[in-house]
């Protein structure tokens, strides 16, 4: 078995300068969100109502997608559909290849990621180009994005400064972010408008009008699709809305819950192609059906990807993006990647305190805790977690299920802390203990001091 | 069997009963002063309201505005307010890269957090309000409404038509949280409220 979160995260965790710099930024966005959303007065309401339809929306996905097509072919778009990665990948490249394309920008898809589309498009002799800033600086690192909102929140000013000293011949040295951003602007303006064609993701599909929505902060995704001819807006089947009225209510959570803005700076809608052009609609399953169809998880299908539960969560923000070795990570990611493949991410289930912060900041309202817990069941039935694990699991409920086994095992625990050397307490079995101090023991327990007190009272 | 099939297939055997749609009628926003709401939102959102009660001295004030933006040439799209590239000689975006003011009707604002519906037949071209360096917005000073639920009320997509909101300049926070303006479109986005 190839190494698991906690051993990715406590590689992230041994430079503890900036493990505890990735752990303020991350929290520095928390707050700006609960600033967004207390100024929000029927914040509550909006929640409920985001979960409602995307409740509505899961049992009725096919019905949705079949309007979706019918009112986007209606609007002059092309409508393909893709069972896999393999087969999403093979569409977007016979779309290019068939246009002679050469030269290809992006704005930022999570699903592209997830599908392996630049490798593939790439080896193929295609130019790919991300070009929101974030993405761009992780492509040029040749690096996967560690955060789906801010995909290079893992790099320090001074290290994206010398890599664009060496990518983009910036100054040496210079590492101020707007005198970066300045460069990569310039840098990418060129890429786009050499383009042959524009790929974006698409936040929000709408099966009543056929259009499909992208929000930007950059404007990346409408310089991509207004200068060359051609755009491919590539979805997971999840995405679509069933009406126009629906996309307010997501709007209105969405950049608030990824960044604490009120809505991003652009909100573009395109039903159908740009006059003289192509608009191509690339709708992806790639195992998100099988999700639909497990109880304790399809709710993870909600998701509007806005990153609010790995800002908060404090595994996340101790053990960076990469340590959950999926392109989403943090809480969704765990599930999503867990319920893809058990036995490759049995790990991620685990990396949470399942203290539920992430439930009370998602705006769709999953019930991101409950679904890991169930997931650490499965796991278990399937036997993919350690030998370890496993026993402790059972002895411990065990213990819990007898009472004289657990009364026995308390004095027992409270008499080996205070006897015990600290070279065997804090063995190597000894977990918990490596960055903690185990607990000074009670000179008698609650059980003992209650019975002590009866018996006192009895005496009078 | 192909993936259309297949992909719907799945999804119909995998879906669980659909609950009703939700009732929307408890969410919404309105605020006493519409108007100094949409003034903060923009504020909000990096950039800036500036109202022409006198809707035929706009010209002036989009050329003062160009003149402090140090923007040589604008491309106008609102009617009285000329420009001086002509877009009628202009079929592609390419061509106005370099441009520094782009100008562009705005249907209406949405007082709740600033942006500004643009309904994709006043961009010719279409990437007008990316490619520009700056951009300015001009909308009816009657023209705002509350929240996204009232702006979604006004439009509709009944044939093949572009459309964004636009709040602000573009932006980017991808280094190190720090914000910069100006990322890849509209280095500063203002917003004209024209008329009483």
């Amino acid at each position: 078995m190839t190494a698991g979160h906690p051993e990715r995260a406590a590689r992230f965790a041994a430079d503890e300068a900036r493990a505890h710099w990735h752990d303020q930024a991350l929290w520095f966005v928390r707050e700006k969100r609960d600033r967004a959303a207390s100024l929000v007065p029927d914040w509550e309401q909006l929640r409920d109502a985001a979960a409602g339809i995307r409740a509505h929306a899961r049992g009725r996905l096919a019905d949705l997608l079949e309007e979706f097509e019918r009112n986007a072919v209606a609007r002059g778009a092309r409508v393909h559909w893709a069972a896999d990665a393999a087969e999403h990948n093979a569409i977007v490249h016979g779309i290019l290849s068939g246009h002679g394309v050469r030269r290809l920008v992006k704005s930022k898809s999570m699903l592209t990621e997830e599908c392996g589309l630049n490798e593939y498009l790439e080896a193929r002799g295609i130019e790919v180009v991300d070009t929101d800033l974030g993405e761009r600086i992780v492509q040029l690192a040749h690096e996967p994005p560690s955060h789906i909102v801010f995909p290079a929140i893992h790099r320090r000013r001074e290290e994206i400064g010398a890599l664009f000293h060496e990518k983009l011949g910036t100054p040496r040295g210079l590492a101020d972010p707007k005198a970066l951003t300045e460069a990569a602007r310039g840098h990418l303006r060129e890429r786009f408008l050499r383009a042959e064609a524009g790929l974006t993701g698409v936040n929000f599909a709408i099966a009543e009008t056929g259009g499909v929505v992208v929000c930007t902060n950059e404007g990346n995704a409408d310089m991509g699709t207004s200068l060359p001819p051609l755009h491919i807006a590539c979805m997971g089947v999840e995405k679509v809305l069933p009406r126009l009225e629906h996309l307010a209510v997501m709007l209105r959570l969405l950049a608030r819950s990824a960044t604490g803005q009120p809505i991003t700076s652009y909100t573009s809608h395109f039903h159908g192609p740009a006059p003289g052009g192509e608009l191509h609609v690339v709708i992806v399953d790639n195992g998100r059906s099988r999700l639909l169809a497990d109880p304790a998880v399809r709710g993870a299908l909600a998701c509007i990807r806005c990153g609010a539960c790995m800002n908060t969560c404090p595994v996340f923000r101790r053990s960076g993006g990469y340590s959950y070795g999926w392109v989403v990570p943090g809480p969704i990611g765990s599930i999503l990647a867990a319920a893809r493949d058990p036995a490759a991410h049995a790990s991620l289930p685990f990396a949470s305190t399942l203290c539920g912060s992430c439930d009370a900041v998602c705006p769709v309202k999953i019930d991101l805790h409950g679904e890991l817990l169930a997931q650490r069941r499965d796991l278990a039935a399937r036997r993919l977690v350690s030998p370890g694990k496993r026993m402790g699991m059972r002895l411990l409920a065990l213990v819990l299920a007898h009472r004289a086994l657990y009364e026995a095992a308390g004095r027992l625990l409270r008499l080996a802390l205070r006897t015990l050397p600290r070279g065997i307490l804090y063995a190597r079995p000894n977990v918990w203990g490596r960055r903690r101090e185990l607990p000074v023991p009670p000179e008698e327990s609650f059980r003992d001091a209650w019975r002590r007190m009866r018996e006192e009272g009895r005496r009078g | 069997m192909d993936s259309r099939r297949r992909i719907l297939d799945a999804l119909r055997a995998a879906s669980p009963p659909a609950p009703g749609a939700p009732d929307l009628s408890g969410v919404g926003v309105r605020f006493d002063d519409p108007v100094a709401q949409l003034a903060d939102a923009i504020a909000a959102v990096a950039g800036r309201l500036v109202r022409v009660p006198d809707r035929a001295r706009l010209a002036d004030a989009v050329a003062a505005l160009a003149a402090e933006l140090g923007a040589a040439r604008v491309a106008s799209t609102v009617a009285g307010v000329p420009g001086d590239v002509d877009l009628g000689q202009v079929t592609d975006a390419h061509a106005l890269d370099g441009v520094g003011l782009a100008v562009v009707p705005g249907a209406f604002a949405v007082a709740e957090n600033g942006a500004v519906w643009v309904p994709g037949e006043t961009l010719r071209p279409r990437g007008i309000f990316v490619v520009a360096e700056h951009l300015a917005l001009v909308v009816p000073a009657g023209e705002i409404v509350h929240d996204m639920h009232e702006a979604y009320r006004r439009l509709s997509f009944p044939g093949p038509a572009f459309g964004t909101f636009i709040a602000g300049p573009s932006k980017t926070a991808d280094i190190e949280q720090a914000l910069v303006i100006g990322a890849h479109g509209a280095r500063s986005c203002t917003v004209l409220l024209a008329g009483a």
